[in-house]
């Protein structure tokens, strides 16, 4: 099809395209609030680590109020940007890629305009507090209980518009990416509402919170954000590409041994810690044979791009999952390597698992999510990106920055936990040697800063701004492949 | 069975699964952990009550937990115990009071379930708070003069002003902790998991 500007969301003579922009169209209004307010989340979370990673090295900055005061700032960074920008982004996608899949209009458009807006509260409310001091210290659970509700109505809209769209669908099979997408939106709920009642109701006692904590933070990774990517992966590679993907029964595999094994990764960390071992065993247990589903995972994508990898060098979209997809595989091995005791022994304290949660959040999810919004942008707005420029700018700010962030803070955090181990070095001795690594990370930081404003001013453009941008997609570079950059490829 | 149905089910049978396991299974097995009652009747570990609850809200609230551990390490695994910062590694019990226990994951400052036995002095604390460097050269903690008032020179020095090393600051600066300060000191200084336990052979 050699449908470049093929009216994205004008009527057009052939019906499956036309019947594509009335289902673009439906979810023009909410999935367009979401990302808007995922991108508003991202650059506000950004500016709050930027802060925080500054007082990393230089404590004296900003140390008079105590509202930014580092260890209220850090778990703000953290929760604006898993609850707003990552959430609200995967809410916006999944929303988007179920209405695809499934064929049919996105239902419930007010009630889900209603919860995205119940969400900006919850994550406002929430950071707020934080910053006044009114967080938990429950790690990923930082928000205290009154703004977890507005999230847990919110989510019930989504989870509702989901369930709809799958019962009314108007195709019988049902797509890979859909077994994620039910997965991502039946666990999520399920998950915080029971972390909530057990930590913050006190239904669970002493260090038992500790293991329900971090069977709700790795799931909120694994069991939310990871079938989000996953699925927009499975939808955007062929798209793009316009060729299926590789192999049904990989794909099987991927998803059902992710669903039986992620689950029960998240005490690993909690290695070495005051609870029963055998709770850390089954962690490590579950965290090892992630393995399986990566490697099914990688393979399987790998063997569909293979061959079409030069494609890279004019899709946008293209270019952010591929990245994600393949730190998908990097992060979720050096997952696995981490969880071992041996492993765990020296790294555990340090900044190496900093550098590891950055990679699972942002070189994977988040690049996937830039990328899904690259594609969803122009179907959903009509319009086209305002400038290929700005877009390379945020690539290589992004990519280059978290390779900087990953690269410097593994090596520095490893040596940091040898040092650690070894009593004969001063604690104060430790701290110093960590201090430039924490110089990179704010140059990795200012890094994916820039490459956060540019892309936060051509969201803005194209959703807010009066400039309808070029004619035809906003590419890397004018190949001849250019064809096929568009909407390609099967449903 | 369909597989629409075998979906539904597989999804939230994983899940549940997976909530018994790591949520269900430990509550049963550690609720009923009580405090030990010593030859006096003292218990360990003491229920957190007063100044040293609002010290530990304090702690929770300025996130001290996102650097400092509350947890010591098993003999041979890692140098927790060689450092000095415990007798002997912590256990469930020592946290049965915790409501959210601060066990943490990250030492960018030492562990400090400890610290009430390692450094007893309020004075120490207090400044090590108000700047950490003085205490503690090239820390890379961050200084919080929040927690304290500035007050001119007056006649009589207040009894609970910050006594500074010479050299320090300037002659004549007064320094005093707010209640919140004072808080957070009682709750360092409440923390001290040295008792033995049945769980851990000394």
């Amino acid at each position: 099809m050699n449908g470049l500007s093929a009216g994205r969301s004008a009527p057009h003579s052939d019906p499956e395209i036309a019947w594509r922009s009335a289902v673009d169209a439906s979810c023009r209004t909410p999935v367009s609030l979401f990302l808007l307010s995922s991108v508003f989340w991202l650059v506000f979370g950004t500016i709050l680590a930027l802060i925080a990673t500054l007082k990393m090295h230089t404590p004296g900055f900003l140390d008079d109020a105590a509202w930014l005061t580092f260890g209220r700032v850090r778990p703000a960074h953290l929760a604006t940007v898993i609850y707003g920008w990552g959430s609200m982004a995967g809410v916006g996608v999944l929303l988007w890629l179920e209405a695809r899949l499934c064929r049919v209009k996105l239902p419930l458009a007010l009630p889900l305009v209603v919860a995205c807006a119940l969400w900006n509260v919850g994550v406002a409310g929430g950071t707020v507090s934080i910053l006044l001091g009114y967080g938990t210290s429950v790690e990923w659970l930082e928000f205290p209980v009154l703004w977890s509700l507005l999230f847990a109505v919110a989510f019930v809209v989504v989870m509702a518009a989901s369930l709809l769209m799958f019962s009314g669908r108007r195709v019988s099979h049902v797509y890979v990416s859909q077994w994620y997408l039910f997965g991502a939106v039946l666990w999520f709920p399920f998950l915080y509402i029971i972390a909530n009642a057990f930590i913050h109701g006190g239904l669970a006692t002493g260090v038992v919170q500790a293991s329900v904590n971090w069977w709700f933070a790795h799931n909120v990774l694994g069991l939310w954000f990871t079938p989000i990517g996953l699925a927009a992966v499975y939808y955007l590679l062929p798209k793009v590409l316009g060729r299926p993907i590789h192999s049904y029964y990989l794909s099987l595999i991927g998803f059902w041994t992710l669903a039986l094994f992620y689950n029960w990764a998240g005490t690993h960390h909690l290695v070495g810690g005051p609870i029963p071992a055998w709770l850390v065993t089954v962690g490590i247990v579950g965290s090892v044979m992630m393995f399986i589903p990566v490697t099914a995972v990688a393979i399987n994508h790998h063997l569909t791009t293979r061959g079409y990898f030069a494609r890279l060098k004019v899709s946008p979209t293209l270019r952010f999952i591929v990245f994600g997809a393949m730190s998908y595989t990097v992060v979720s091995y050096q997952g696995s390597l981490q969880a071992l005791r041996w492993f765990n022994e020296m790294t555990h304290f340090t900044h190496y698992t900093v550098a590891h949660a950055h990679f699972g959040v942002y070189a994977f999810f988040s690049m996937i999510m830039f990328g899904s919004i690259y594609y969803m942008g122009p179907r959903l707005s009509g319009r086209e990106w305002a400038s290929a420029g700005l877009i390379k700018l945020h690539f290589w700010g992004a990519a280059l920055g978290i390779l900087l962030y990953w690269i410097g803070l593994c090596w520095g955090g490893f040596i940091q936990g040898l040092m650690l181990n070894n009593p004969d070095i001063p604690f104060l001795d430790v701290v110093a040697y960590t201090v430039p690594y924490l110089w990179s990370r704010s140059v990795a930081g200012v890094l994916m800063t820039v490459a956060h404003f540019s892309f936060a001013v051509l969201v803005w453009k194209m959703f807010v701004g009066r400039s309808t941008g070029g004619e035809g997609p906003t590419l890397f570079s004018r190949g001849a492949s250019q064809e096929t950059v568009d909407d390609g490829g099967e449903a | 069975m369909n597989r629409v149905v075998f979906l539904y089910v597989g999804i939230v049978a994983t899940v549940i699964v997976s909530f018994a396991g790591l949520v269900s299974l430990p509550e049963i097995q550690l609720r009923d952990l009580a405090p030990i009652v010593g030859e006096n009747g003292e218990e360990y570990p003491v229920e957190p009550q007063g100044l040293v609850l609002e010290g530990r809200r304090a702690y929770a609230g300025l996130g001290c937990m996102y650097c400092h551990s509350q947890q010591i390490r098993p003999e041979g695994f890692g140098s927790d115990l060689d450092r000095g910062w415990g007798s002997r590694r912590t256990v469930a019990r020592d946290h049965i009071y915790d409501a959210p226990p601060l066990l943490g994951t990250m030492r960018t400052g030492p562990d400090l379930v400890n610290i009430g036995v390692r450094q007893p002095s309020d004075n120490w604390h207090l400044l090590h708070l108000y700047s950490p460097e003085i205490t503690s050269p090239g820390s890379t903690m961050p200084p919080m003069p929040f927690l304290f008032e500035n007050r001119s020179l007056e006649l009589e020095t207040p009894y609970d002003a910050l006594a500074f090393p010479p050299g320090v600051v300037e002659e004549g600066t007064l320094v005093v902790p707010r209640r919140e300060a004072k808080a957070i000191v009682a709750y360092l200084k409440s923390l001290n998991a040295s008792r033995p336990v049945p769980e851990v052979v000394q």
